[in-house]
């Protein structure tokens, strides 16, 4: 393996890194506040998926030199890609409200169970199962 | 230079990552997520998207751990040791690990200006929002006028959310009193204790 490739996909191969972390935590751990977390790591690795997608080397970000309309000082400007941060700004967003009704749940599953543990959620889903 | 400080910053995620897999304290945990979106913000600031790293900045690291603390201050605050062996996730895991890097063999690397994803419309945002739309912010441009339909349909999101949370969060509660609080499944003392904080 190269050096070159090894540079120049360091940061996609962290993201899967942090992703498959995110997914790890999501389906192996049983409490649920800890399964939110995970699935924040895995939306936040996303969002640094696509923000390196839209970097290029030695650009700057996205907002215009000067007043805007051209001139010969901004045609040797590289901007980075700037679609890439709009996509990501509305996934921010959205990603904080899904949170917050999945805490939102959660809670309410701590309210009704008095525990926050899958486990333990399912062994009290049996047992009213059972009684019934 | 800046991509030493890409580096370094991706490295760093990378531990904070395994770092709140193994911790169990899940106020640890919060905290340590954090840091996390704090980091990840920096990154952004690196790789030129400073309007993703302040609203991470903003949202992620802010409103985000303040609203994990409030359903930690409602629901306590200890995670039991995971019951069975983690041996089939760690495959799971790894499989789909291995799928995406093998994907990832063929991408153009990172930060080439000639990448295929530079070329169709952000050229067309880049040149002509300052004729069309006269905002040298290009991202506020893109966000509110081309691609306004989009930020409505994430300011439906969000209010479905809010509304959804004050439902879980307020409506339970009226109906539950309402009924002489008898609706409780696994009623044990615990959880009354939580619903009168």
């Amino acid at each position: 393996m190269s050096l070159d490739l090894f540079v120049s996909h360091y940061n996609y191969w962290v993201v899967i890194l942090l992703m498959m972390v995110g997914f790890y935590i999501l389906i192996s751990r049983g409490n649920l506040i800890k399964k939110i977390v995970g699935l924040n790591v895995f939306q936040t690795s996303v969002f640094m998926l696509y923000i390196s997608m839209g970097k290029i080397t030695g650009g700057t970000p996205p907002i215009l030199v000067g007043d805007g309309h051209g001139g010969d000082a901004v045609e040797h400007v590289v901007y980075s890609n700037p679609l890439p941060h709009v996509l990501i700004l509305t996934a921010i967003v959205v990603g904080i409200a899904t949170t917050s009704v999945g805490l939102a749940l959660a809670v309410r599953i701590k309210e009704a169970y008095g525990t926050l543990e899958e486990d333990e959620i399912n062994r009290i889903e049996a047992l009213v199962e059972a009684s019934e | 230079m800046s991509i030493v400080v890409d580096i370094v910053l991706v490295t760093l995620l990378a531990v904070a990552g395994i770092a709140l897999l193994r911790i169990r304290n899940l106020f640890a945990v919060v905290m340590l997520a954090g840091i996390y979106s704090l980091l990840s913000a920096g990154l952004f600031t690196v790789m030129d998207a400073v309007d993703v790293a302040f609203t991470e900045a903003a949202v992620g690291a802010g409103i985000s751990t303040v609203l994990f603390l409030g359903a930690l201050a409602l629901a306590g605050h200890h995670e039991n040791r995971p019951g069975h062996t983690p041996l089939l996730p760690l495959i799971v895991v790894s499989v789909t690990g291995l799928a995406l890097v093998y994907g990832t063999i063929d991408m153009p690397g990172f930060g080439g200006a000639d990448n295929p994803v530079h070329h169709h419309v952000a050229d067309h945002y880049l040149k002509e929002s300052p004729n069309e739309i006269d905002i040298p912010n290009v991202v506020t441009a893109v966000l509110a006028s081309y691609r306004g339909y989009d930020t409505w349909g994430e300011v439906t999101v969000v209010f479905a959310a809010a509304v959804g949370v004050m439902l879980l969060l307020m409506g339970g509660r009226r109906s539950r009193a309402a009924a002489g609080d008898n609706g409780r499944v696994g009623g044990d003392g615990q959880a009354g204790g939580a619903g009168d904080r």
